[in-house]
């Protein structure tokens, strides 16, 4: 909400305005530098920022050239500045009409993955995906465009987002995960069976991350996201790489975290973070043994078809052999036929329950990224904490002080005072925000897993039915 | 039933729990003379059967009557057979395989050492399978057994032989002892040499085209039968093995139900029901294929093992044969010991038409009861599995609509 234009000014009422879905510009006839509003501006437009005159414009990439754009200043800044907490909470703010603007458009976003390519050879090979998005959304340029991707862009994609919007209580969707044997396998150029399943389990995984992450609505507006879908350039992630200093950066920050999270005692005040806490703890354990027995059925019908193939091989052999009664042959070609069916049949189930354990496996990562962003507001809880220490710390410094003469000291007491102040206020609504965040993103959460967990299983168990039926049609043609 | 704990006392399978047992062999239900084994009894580690005998024939005492006999007494009559040289043209019935409950057991023990582990629901689930498991082992035994004492019961020279008639009348223990170390030893060298031999006398390529046929074909059929029978086992524990899973998954399943809050716990409660009984019949269909199929493919891999043998009887009857025709003509040329060889000669050349006569006859019975033991088998498991599919299909529909409904 730009109160005031690059050249100092305010914006002016007479200032152009642009619709443009859901974001509003403002701009400054004086200097033409924009001002995005996240609301309609209210009617006296010269009062239209805030309470806090230090309010820094925000906003996504103008997609039309005409616009100078101002670049985000705010945004990119690493999480521990207090000027971007203060952006973000008034970011918060519009962003809940943001949502319920979203929620009235009808959400209509295709994101598909696609064209796995070999890119260059041996060990610096990878392979580039088609990211192709169809939609009807203003806030992309086009209707239907396609780029070209990598798997570490994806990553990189992932952290920014994670590094803007997890530590104020968004659920970020985790992307997948990297796997230094498959990968070698596919650089070396094995074009066998399991380099190809690898290739299009990551694809498969790539294009449900893609979709999670513009299913919400708040991520679908970041700059970064849109500039991932639609750019034909995008820089080269280095810092996801395993090796990198950024990679070891983040190994410190997750074992200091683990520390953290040891220490850290809160005072729950509200009920119903410590139940929501406790239900993702029992839905965590459950899913992942879930996971793993799904996973083992995967394998065990993986195991039946091949063995029922053998099988059938073996019966042919033994009715070629049997040829002293054309009966007996006829039976055991009979039998061969059977396993062939039987053979389609597990592989098929096995398709459709690898549909479910992978389903299964992206939610107990989901659900990682949620206890994670709970801890998020237990660290946010302790720095208020921390605060509120240091301003009793303050504040006993100044009453020692009022009683020595030293009146330029008290002063800057005075002032270190005043400052903490600040930052307990500031501490305060950041918990407040969080936790409310958290709430509304645990709800959103709790309706996305609902969905996707009923979609899946009656899809699985529609297959099933047909396979059955199938199954049943061979077995009366055997019987006869 | 079972008791708890199986390994302490005896237990008691009657014979209503029996279900359809498995019998491979086409007999003729013949008045004369009919036996079955009408009782079993499981103890800490042998198997008592109690063999049940209907004649009409005066050579036995009574009309009816029942004895209790164990394993090795089989394998005792079997071999004695075996060792009859009246016999050696005759297509002797395999002896039933080794009740093996070690598995079966194993598994218990190991199920009562995580106990501690498990939930409750869980435990008994596993418990109820393991017995379900032991139970099907058992009433295989029994059949195998059975089938055994149906063949020389049909048979009409091995019926009259008279240690079948002591194993099937004398009603006290026969004090048959399993064989010792040495004896095993013995046996060990005995087939050896048997086998190097069988080689030799293979090599030696038969006047009548009939046998040279079924020596080719028996061959082949018995390495074919031995492979798909074991291809067979690896398919149906790998069933078994995904019946498993899908149980373990049902429970996991259901403990989310519990938990869940959202609308999702009755999906979960519902699916979880579903694959507890979709799981039920996987497991079933298992079991048949297990039953028909795989049985199956063990016995006449056991049969066509025993048809070889008699092949391998009657080579080694001809090369007798002709080395006693040759010791002949060295006798008359050096004109010694003439009689002795003619003797001897006429013996061999009487032993090995006999074998040869009743070979043919018994290959051929050997085929025809093969055609129909598969017929009737295959025909079975066809009915069972389309049976099973249709049921799974129901559920499955039947599951669907509620879940369905629901949304």
């Amino acid at each position: 909400m730009g109160g005031v234009c690059k050249m100092g000014q305010k914006y002016k009422s007479g200032g152009k305005l642009v619709e443009n879905s859901a974001v509003y510009w403002l701009c400054c006839m004086g200097c033409l530098s924009l001002s995005a509003l996240l609301a309609p501006p209210t009617e006296a437009t010269e009062e239209v920022s805030l309470d806090s005159p230090e309010r820094e414009p925000i906003l996504s990439d103008g997609p039309s050239p005409a616009i100078t754009p101002v670049t985000p200043t705010a945004l990119i800044a690493p999480r521990a500045e207090p000027n971007v907490i203060m952006v973000s909470g008034m970011f918060e703010q519009s962003l809940d009409e943001l949502e319920e603007e979203a929620a009235g458009d009808s959400f209509d976003i295709q994101i598909s993955v696609s064209d796995p390519e070999k890119v260059g050879d041996g060990m610096n090979a990878y392979m580039a995906y088609k990211v192709t998005t169809k939609t009807s959304l203003t806030v992309f340029s086009r209707n239907d465009f396609s780029v070209k991707r990598r798997f570490s862009d994806f990553l990189g994609l992932h952290s920014k987002l994670a590094s803007k919007y997890m530590h104020i209580g968004y659920i970020v969707p985790p992307a997948p995960e990297k796997s230094i044997v498959g990968m070698t396998k596919v650089k070396v150029g094995k074009e066998d069976l399991s380099s190809t399943e690898f290739v299009e389990k990551r694809r498969s995984a790539l294009e449900r991350y893609l979709m999670r992450t513009v299913k919400h609505p708040v991520l679908l507006q970041d700059p970064d996201v849109l500039q991932f879908l639609e750019s034909s350039e995008l820089p080269r992630a280095v810092s996801t790489q395993a090796l990198s200093g950024a990679g070891i950066l983040r190994m410190v920050n997750r074992a200091a975290d683990a520390v953290n999270r040891m220490t850290i005692k809160m005072n729950e005040a509200d009920v119903w973070f410590e139940e929501k806490q406790q239900q993702f703890e029992n839905l965590d354990q459950q899913l992942r043994k879930l996971h793993g027995s799904v996973e083992a059925l995967v394998c065990h019908r993986k195991e039946l078809s091949v063995n029922t193939a053998s099988f059938a091989r073996s019966a042919a052999m033994l009715g070629n052999s049997e040829d002293h009664t054309a009966l007996s042959r006829a039976l055991s070609q009979l039998a061969e036929v059977e396993e062939k069916i039987d053979q389609l049949h597990q592989e098929q189930a096995y398709a459709d329950f690898y549909l479910f354990s992978e389903l299964l496996g992206d939610y107990v990562r989901l659900i990682t990224a949620v206890k994670a962003v709970f801890e998020n507001r237990m660290k946010t809880w302790s720095k208020w904490q921390d605060a509120q220490l240091m301003l009793q710390k303050k504040r006993e410094a100044e009453s020692k002080l009022q009683f020595t003469n030293k009146p330029d000291k008290l002063q800057q007491a005075k002032d270190e005072i005043k400052e903490w102040e600040a930052k307990v206020q500031q501490g305060e609504r950041d918990f407040e925000q969080i936790s409310k965040t958290i709430r509304k993103e645990v709800g959103r959460f709790e309706k996305q897993r609902v969905n996707d967990f009923k979609v899946a299983i009656i899809k699985y168990l529609e297959s099933l039915v047909q396979t059955q039926q199938q199954v049943w049609r061979e077995s009366d043609w055997a019987a006869l | 039933m079972m008791q708890e704990g199986l390994d302490d006392g005896p237990d008691f399978l009657s014979e209503e729990d029996r279900g359809p047992r498995a019998v491979n062999v086409d007999l003729q239900t013949d008045a004369t003379l009919q036996v079955d084994i009408s009782d079993a009894l499981s103890e800490r580690d042998k198997v008592k059967f109690t063999v049940h005998t209907k004649s009409t024939l005066p050579s036995f005492k009574q009309n009816e009557f029942s004895v209790v006999r164990q394993h090795e007494e089989f394998i005792w009559l079997h071999d004695s057979f075996v060792e009859n040289d009246d016999y050696a043209g005759y297509i002797i019935p395999p002896a039933p395989p080794r009740p093996d409950f070690d598995a079966s057991r194993e598994k218990l023990q190991k199920l009562g050492e995580g106990e501690g582990s498990m939930t409750k629901e869980e435990f008994t689930k596993m418990k109820q399978e393991l017995e379900a498991e032991y139970l099907a082992i058992f009433k295989k035994t029994v059949a195998m057994h059975e089938v055994f004492l149906c063949r020389v019961a049909a048979h009409p020279v091995l019926r009259k032989d008279l240690n079948f008639h002591v194993f099937l009348e004398y009603n006290q223990d026969l004090s048959v002892r399993g064989k010792n170390k040495k004896e095993k030893l013995e046996d060990f060298f005995k087939n050896v040499v048997k086998s190097a031999d069988g080689v030799l006398v293979a090599g030696v390529k038969d006047v009548d085209d009939f046998f040279e046929h079924e020596k080719t074909f028996l061959l082949e059929y018995h390495n074919r039968v031995k492979d798909a029978s074991a291809k067979s086992d690896k398919m149906i524990r790998s069933h078994k093995s995904c019946a498993d899973d899908v149980n373990r998954i049902a429970s996991t399943l259901y403990t989310l139900g519990t938990q869940d809050s959202t609308d999702l716990c009755r999906f979960f409660l519902k699916v979880s029901e579903l694959f507890e009984k979709t799981r039920k019949i996987e497991a079933r269909v298992a079991a048949d294929e297990d039953l028909k199929l795989a049985d199956l493919l063990k016995y006449y891999l056991r049969e066509s093992q025993a048809a070889k043998d008699l092949l391998y009887r009657r080579g080694r009857a001809l090369v007798d044969y002709e080395n006693a025709n040759k010791a002949l003509d060295k006798a008359r040329a050096k004109n010694k010991d003439v009689l002795q060889a003619e003797t001897s000669q006429q013996l061999c050349c009487q032993k090995f038409e006999k074998i040869s006569e009743s070979a043919k006859q018994e290959l051929i019975d050997f085929k025809t009861r093969r055609v129909a033991a598969f017929r009737k088998n295959l025909v079975e498991l066809a009915e069972l599995e389309l049976k099973h599919a249709k049921g799974n299909l129901q559920l499955l529909q039947s599951c669907l609509g509620v879940l369905k409904g629901d949304t």
